[in-house]
């Protein structure tokens, strides 16, 4: 173990250069994938506040009477998704729209008939927020006869699920193909080592060290080189993440950074990244020595 | 101890490097291989310790049918050997002690039985004192010395030696081939290939000759077919 530790470190004296390459390299790698990672889990946080405030909002025509509406608003309120249901009189969403919609007030106060609408507000549970279900629980209260429209933000929503997945995707691949280049360079410069101790393997061959043990030290130092990459990548993650959070500020200033798992998550991939490249090269040329 | 049945050895360009190749070798045995440049000595050699496997027949080498060898196999069969090479294949970075240090340290030997027994074969060899020195700063013939006591530093069961003088002057050779003799007294097989015919000539032992890759002459062939193999 020490012998195998001693060898993978000496790899570094010896080839510095080529080692902070293959450092660097898995650093960027990873970096891109984490800093589309960051947007991804941002876009999801945000998402979640969004769905948290999912409404279903059902329009009651003029004229109907208080006790449908009431009953209506029981059955609905029995309903296995819902949270809670409100309603909501034609004077309160005038009072609503007055207060909230400030830009308006002046308009709303010179009106002299009010042209809001009664309605049913209805909040579902935590797990009845994906839009198949909100647009099935919306079709069953548009079939109660009094409901002139119902509305729901479903297509915001899965524009926003597009933009998420769209981001993780196009992170993905940019992060596979810096990958790529990650395993090729590592492979290079393991494969520099391996031509460098040609003689000292054929050596231990012929003494009779197993391939594994030949093997280790290269793959020690692949794993090494990934963990350090991972490292730097988080760093690197880190210091865009304050530096874009601290300049815009704004709605930005909650953005959050990856939790203690992820992070794990990057710097194991990118041990992994270094083990694949180091495979490669030994499998390819340590045959040959 | 090294069975060759019926062994024949072509390389990808069709080239025929051996040819019906059959011996015995059985313990105790010192074995010249000899014949001139291209005459199948090498290839004999890698046969031994599974560097090539034979295009057909059985090779067995201490127990081991070579033939049949697993990747996870050759090690354990080199274990077995130990190997002298004309060119040394000493590490330059390591001293004399390291070196032979080197052989024990990568197959797993434990770490407080290794100084001993460094010292005891590179007395066994005569430069107990060049320990500390580099490969730069010996002989020929005290660097080959040194990478027989590599080979020798785990018991081999067989010692394979190819051109182990081929490098060296007349002296060194004396000294060289006199340290293989002794290997070989007490018990160890010692398989050295050569052309040098004078160290042929000096010492009473069994002489496999090839040419074009078949064996033209061995001096025991009658003895090796009773010899018990291991």
């Amino acid at each position: 173990m020490r012998l195998l530790t001693r060898e993978a470190l000496l790899s570094f004296r010896r080839a510095p250069l080529l080692s902070a390459l293959s450092i660097t390299t898995i650093a960027f790698s990873l970096f891109t994938v984490g800093l589309f990672g960051l947007v991804a889990i941002n876009l999801r946080e945000a998402l979640r506040g969004i769905e948290e405030r999912v409404e279903i909002v059902a329009f009651v025509l003029r004229g109907t009477p208080a006790e449908s509406i009431t009953l209506a608003t029981q059955d609905i309120a029995a309903f296995p998704e819902v949270q809670d249901v409100s309603f909501i009189t034609e004077e309160q969403a005038l009072a609503r729209a007055r207060t909230e919609l400030v830009e308006f007030r002046d308009a709303y106060r010179d009106i002299k008939a009010n042209p809001l609408p009664a309605s049913i507000e209805v909040r579902l549970k935590e797990g009845f927020r994906e839009s198949a279900t909100v647009e099935l629980v919306a079709e069953r209260i548009r079939s109660f006869g009094f409901v002139d429209d119902v509305r729901y933000g479903r297509d915001w929503i899965q524009r926003l699920d597009q933009l998420r997945n769209v981001t993780g995707l196009v992170g993905l691949v940019i992060g596979l193909a810096f990958a790529c280049v990650a395993i090729v360079i590592i492979g290079v410069t393991i494969r520099l080592t391996i031509l460098q101790r040609a003689r000292e393997i054929s050596i231990m061959r012929l003494v009779g060290a197993t391939n594994w043990f030949i093997r280790g030290p290269f793959l020690l130092e692949g794993a090494l080189k990934g963990l350090l990459g991972g490292f730097l990548s988080l760093v690197l993650c880190y210091a865009g993440y304050r530096l874009f959070r601290d300049t815009t500020g704004g709605p930005f200033a909650g953005l959050i950074f990856f939790r203690p798992e992820h992070m794990v998550l990057i710097i194991v991939f990118g041990v992994l990244l270094g083990l694949a490249g180091s495979l490669v090269s030994v499998g390819r040329h340590l045959r040959n020595v | 101890m090294i069975r060759f049945s019926h062994v024949y050895k072509s390389y990808p360009n069709g080239a025929l490097a051996l040819k019906d190749i059959s011996f015995k070798v059985g313990k105790g045995e010192f074995v010249f291989l000899t014949g001139h440049s291209g005459a199948g000595k090498s290839t004999i050699m890698k046969l031994l310790f599974a560097e090539q496997q034979p295009t057909s027949g059985e090779v067995r080498v201490s127990g081991h049918n070579v033939s049949e060898l697993g990747k996870d196999d050759v090690p354990k069969l080199r274990r077995r050997l130990g190997i002298v090479f004309q060119d040394f294949r000493l590490l330059e970075d390591r001293t004399a002690a390291e070196n032979v240090a080197f052989a024990l340290e990568v197959i797993g030997a434990r770490r407080d039985t290794i100084a001993a027994r460094v010292t005891r074969v590179l007395t066994q060899v005569g430069l107990p004192a060049k320990a500390r020195a580099y490969p730069r700063e010996l002989s020929g013939g005290e660097q080959q010395r040194i990478a027989i006591a590599r080979a020798l530093v785990n018991d081999p069961a067989i010692i394979i030696a190819d051109e182990p003088t081929g490098n060296l002057d007349e002296r060194a050779t004396r000294g060289v081939f006199q340290l293989l003799r002794d290997i070989n007294a007490m018990g160890t097989v010692v398989v050295m290939a050569t052309h040098d015919l004078d160290i042929v000539r000096q010492a009473p032992y069994r002489t496999i000759e090839l040419r074009d890759g078949s064996v033209v002459y061995d001096t025991a062939v009658d003895e090796t077919e009773e010899t018990e193999v291991s």
